[in-house]
């Protein structure tokens, strides 16, 4: 492990009067600045942290097991509630590893359109991490000024699928339903619009003389630590590693959109900061781009055992109303198999890996959230640091305990 | 690469023997890779369960350099009953394969890869904790889901779903 700079070289116990100082602080799980039931076991030197231990395990439903007893097609609604904040990319991940494994052809629309609303999804994911990480660092004002763009991002999934968070709205062969006719205007207007309103939340952080010092040079990760510890997205990246598989390795349509992959090579908290703001500027571009090039078309693949059928067909013809009753009550079979599928949510790197025994049921689904891994290096960028360095770290690396304890 | 299905260590070999995956695991140690296939463009070699961390030590110098995920998959009543899946990213070949390990059902354990890749300690604790799969050389191995004192492993194939009542 590289040293952090600014750290205070805390000696292990040496001496009887060392070891006397030294007290064990439970952080959470319920604390306003833990993002949900985080628990740190926080062992302290009088201001400066000597060890931190995660316990997690909180919000442990055992989504894997439930999914095994679960129709294919009834995975999805599950997935949407493991990263809460983030739901479509959850959704979209399934559906392209099981669309993998079924060997489907996504018709461009709805390729289309799953871009644009994992984008949406993605800003929704930073517009959290921001207000609550400036307000954890004691800047309020600007939590009310990203809900508020955030509930207009609500709206539109609401629009679009019927639920503000759990949309469920990518379905294993396509899109729940078209789009209403307004709403692509509606995103239109959102888009335009956006760019000042993260001008706004610059203006209040970026030559904030608080913010700037709570964060700058607090919870150093070296590009090397972060590669071995597992951290991936905004984090990695701020430590200088320039990957995003959206780029990298592209999945429903990435590599026909055009965007920057913001770096930085100060590997701490400020950079993790400036990384997100400018991934809102180039989400934002991937939206408009989305936008523009919209193709028309199907939204669902051309395979009736799979994808449900048109409510108006279900209503009128005789074999699309046998498909429904079908898929409905027996789901469909899914070749046997195993498969992995990776894409790059707003926390980095999230992988399902589904593994298929020939029948309607998935035989495994194991998910990789990326805060799961990021976790593990919160001691390496807060050992030696005060502890309130430690509220500023936890904040950064956007952590969200739904994907943690599934 | 190609998009067909190759399965079978020979099929896998004749097809792509320039693989740096596969080239650097034949290089360091041939037996040591016992099956290998080519499906839905991912690409998984059959590690002996005797040679993980090595495995893994070797593909990180070819270029494999991050670890993304690992899991089991109980084949109840198979033998050997558990399949572990580790799941390794290449930044510089900007590609993914897929190492697969197969445990025998008495006394599963394994070697942990801790010492390759500090970042599958997590990965590490949760198998052994959901399927009792236990790490040989791991720093911390205790349950990191379920409570301390839970009996069973729920992510087994004879867990109920519902859980004992």
């Amino acid at each position: 492990m590289s040293a952090n700079p600014g750290a205070t070289v805390v000696d292990l116990p040496a001496s009887a009067s060392a070891g006397a100082r030294r007290m064990i602080l439970n952080m959470g799980p319920q604390h306003p600045s833990m993002h949900g039931v985080l628990h740190l076991i926080v062992e302290i030197d009088g201001e400066v942290i000597v060890s931190v231990k995660p316990d997690v395990g909180y919000l442990h439903t055992g989504i894997e097991k439930t999914c095994e007893a679960k129709f294919y097609q009834q995975v999805v609604p599950l997935t949407d509630r493991i990263n809460y904040l983030d739901p479509l990319s959850n959704n979209l991940c399934y559906c392209l590893a099981v669309e993998k494994l079924l060997g489907l052809e996504i018709p461009a629309r709805a390729q289309w359109i799953r871009v644009l609303l994992t984008e949406l999804s993605r800003l929704n994911s930073h517009l959290i991490w921001l207000g609550t990480h400036a307000m954890d660092i004691g800047a309020l004002t600007v939590f009310l000024y990203t809900f508020r763009e955030r509930e207009d991002i609500l709206r539109l999934f609401e629009a679009v699928s019927g639920q503000r968070m759990m949309t469920s709205y990518f379905r294993i062969g396509g899109l729940a339903m078209e789009p209403p006719l307004d709403w692509l205007d509606r995103v239109a207007a959102f888009v335009r619009a956006f760019p000042e309103k993260i001008d706004e939340y610059s203006n209040l952080l970026t030559g904030n003389p608080i913010f700037i010092n709570r964060l700058k040079g607090v919870g150093y990760l070296s590009a090397e630590d972060a590669v071995a510890l597992g951290v991936s997205g905004p984090p990695l990246r701020a430590s200088g590693v320039d990957i995003d598989l959206r780029r990298d390795m592209p999945y429903s349509s990435y590599e026909k959109f055009q965007f920057q992959v913001p770096t930085s090579t100060e590997g701490d908290t400020w950079a993790r900061y400036e990384v997100r703001l400018v991934e809102m500027r180039e989400s934002t571009k991937i939206v408009q781009q989305a936008l523009e090039g919209m193709p028309d078309g199907p939204i669902k693949a051309d395979a009736p055992k799979i994808v449900l059928p048109d409510r108006e067909k279900m209503k009128t013809q005789m074999e699309a109303l046998i498909h429904h009753f079908k898929i409905v009550t027996e789901g469909f079979d899914v070749p046997a198999g195993e498969v992995y599928q990776g894409i790059e949510c707003g926390h980095g790197i999230m992988g399902y890996h589904v593994v298929s025994d020939g029948t309607a049921k998935p035989y495994r689904v194991h998910m990789r959230y990326p805060s799961f891994a990021t976790l593990q290096a919160l001691e390496t960028m807060c050992k030696g640091r005060l502890i309130a360095d430690l509220v500023a770290v936890v904040g950064s690396i956007d952590i969200v305990l739904g994907e943690i304890d599934r | 690469m190609t998009s067909q299905t190759l399965s079978g260590k020979q099929a896998v070999l004749q097809a792509i023997p320039d693989h740096p995956a596969i080239k650097a695991l034949l290089a360091w140690k041939r037996e040591a890779l016992a099956d290998a296939k080519f499906e839905f463009g991912e690409l998984t070699l059959t590690i002996d369960s005797e040679e993980i961390r090595a495995a893994c030590s070797t593909l990180r110098s070819a270029g494999y350099n991050f670890f993304e995920d690992m899991t089991a998959v109980d084949w109840l009543p198979l033998s050997p009953r558990f399949q572990l899946s580790y799941h390794l990213l290449s930044f510089a070949f900007k590609e993914r394969i897929r190492l697969r390990v197969m445990v025998e059902d008495s006394d599963p354990e394994i070697d942990s890869i801790t010492p390759v890749w500090p970042g599958a300690n997590y990965f590490e604790r949760e198998v052994f904790d959901l399927f009792g799969i236990r790490f040989g050389g791991h720093p911390d191995l205790r349950r990191i889901m379920m409570p301390d004192d839970w009996e069973g492993y729920p992510l087994r194939k004879d867990y109920p779903v519902e859980g004992y009542r």
